[in-house]
């Protein structure tokens, strides 16, 4: 089985002795594999997605990134998570810095590439992405939207072995779901590892493999997507679908 | 009111006044600056992620600090240092210790304390996505509070560090106890040899009023340009 990239293994996590977020969550996501988590809110999906790359401590069961056991003795967090990309609800680019710096940065300080070869897969990422015109701006000069896609450029530019997406387009005005949205596509279709916490059920149809639904820290449903969105499915993943489908 | 008013002796005085007084103001109040946002952003970074020993220290060095009259601790360093410095060195008695070094360790001493709270407060302003957002990038502690936290801080803080550096400059007269030539020591000194009281205190007032007042125009400015988008 090494074919998989990210696997949780019975993971628990309480914020206190009474409260617990995430009940024996287990889940695999092979190479190539597209996982799209949903749920209703406070149901734990991005505490878990948090896990994976440790930003969110669990206190039992264990995840593998890549082969490395995160709660292994002496594991390097900060070299474990430059392998892994993240994106996140509320893009936290670097205000201070331009957008071509936002993407050298960990390049040159995690990495250790040389100016110029940072520079180089910089501005090639930011050229597929459809933002060259902005290399030199600020992030607070962008859209949200461009800004969204200069995040998950700035987390490519580490080539990572699987890329997180915790609610990527939920903080974007409506009329810029769809540019984040299509360089996520673009991504999947090349093959990159994902794991999308999103409600957009229509990028789920159109990429996804797999389908999680997770309800009160639990992970009721880990279906294949035609599976998932059959009628017959299970109740609670059914009743959530037809709340957020509208219908 | 003013037929008594000498002009020509401030013009005598004014190579006394700037060239070592006013030299000496703006040393001190430049080198203190320097140390203090550097020791103040020590202190402010080992009481955020430092143990729970190393930050209650720090706390009550900079509450201790921010709790004393500065006039006092200028008096008990100018007095202590020179037994302090003869106790971590071993010799066999008190150390001389010039009264610009004991200024200049008393304020950056004392000026920490404050810049480090300014820092500190700097620092939890600033969203905790953007730490997450450099953890998950791979960056260390170190980095993300070298590459992306300091420096988000410093800008937005700046109206505040800089109008701290100008009350500091002004509290550098307070050396005069030491009767150390500062601008305003310098002043005195000269007023009270020529009996000329009221053209010195005055000239001294317009001087520091000018410089102040121009230091914190400028700092305006400055923040406008440095300013961060959001």
């Amino acid at each position: 089985m090494s074919d998989i990239v990210i696997s949780l293994d019975r993971v628990n996590k309480w914020y206190n002795p009474t409260f617990q977020v995430l009940k024996d969550c287990s889940l695999d996501v092979r190479k190539g594999e597209v996982v799209v988590v949903c749920g209703p809110s406070g149901s734990g999906k991005s505490t878990l997605i948090k896990c994976v790359n440790a930003l969110e401590p669990f206190q039992s069961g264990e995840i593998a990134v890549d082969g490395v056991r995160l709660r292994e003795k002496g594991v390097d967090l900060p070299k474990l998570r430059a392998r892994v990309g993240m994106v996140f609800q509320n893009f936290e680019l670097f205000p201070h810095l331009s957008v071509l710096e936002n993407l050298d940065l960990a390049q040159l300080k995690v990495l250790g590439r040389s100016k110029d070869e940072a520079r180089a897969k910089s501005e090639a990422l930011l050229r597929r992405v459809d933002l060259a015109a902005h290399a030199a701006k600020y992030p607070g000069q962008l859209s949200g939207g461009q800004q969204q896609r200069v995040a998950i450029a700035r987390a490519l530019a580490m080539d990572p072995v699987a890329m997180l997406f915790d609610e990527p387009t939920s903080a974007l005005d409506p009329e810029m779901v769809s540019e984040v949205l299509d360089a996520m596509v673009e991504l999947a279709r090349e093959g990159m590892t994902m794991m999308v916490v999103t409600h957009e059920m229509g990028f789920a149809r159109k990429v996804a493999h797999r389908v999680v639904f997770m309800d009160r820290g639990e992970i009721v449903v880990d279906a294949e997507k035609e599976e998932f969105f059959a009628a017959n499915g299970n109740e609670r993943a059914r009743v959530f679908l037809s709340k957020i489908l509208g219908h | 009111m003013f037929s008594n008013f000498d002009f020509g002796e401030i013009w005598r005085a004014l190579p006394f006044l700037f060239l070592d007084g006013m030299r000496f103001t703006l040393t001190l109040t430049f080198l203190a600056t320097a140390g203090g946002i550097l020791l103040g952003t020590v202190l402010a970074l080992l009481r955020l992620s430092g143990g729970r020993a190393v930050s209650a220290i720090v706390a009550g060095y900079v509450n201790l600090m921010r709790s004393l009259p500065l006039l006092l601790v200028i008096f008990w360093f100018y007095f202590l240092v020179p037994y302090v410095g003869q106790w971590v060195m071993g010799a066999p008695r008190p150390i001389k210790v010039g009264g610009f070094t004991s200024a200049l360790l008393t304020f950056t001493l004392f000026e920490a304390a404050y810049f480090s709270e300014i820092i500190r407060g700097g620092i939890q302003s600033i969203p905790n996505g953007q730490a997450a957002a450099a953890a998950a990038l791979g960056l260390t502690h170190a980095q993300t509070m070298r590459y992306v936290i300091l420096p988000q801080v410093f800008r937005t803080m700046l109206p505040v560090l800089l109008t701290q550096t100008i009350v500091l400059f002004q509290d550098t007269s307070l050396v005069y106890v030491l009767s150390l030539d500062d601008f305003l020591g310098v002043a005195s000194k000269i007023a009270q040899r020529d009996g000329r009281l009221v053209e010195l205190y005055l000239f001294a007032a317009l001087v520091y009023f000018a410089i102040s007042f121009c230091a914190s125009q400028a700092a305006r400015r400055l923040q406008s340009r440095v300013a961060i988008v959001r």
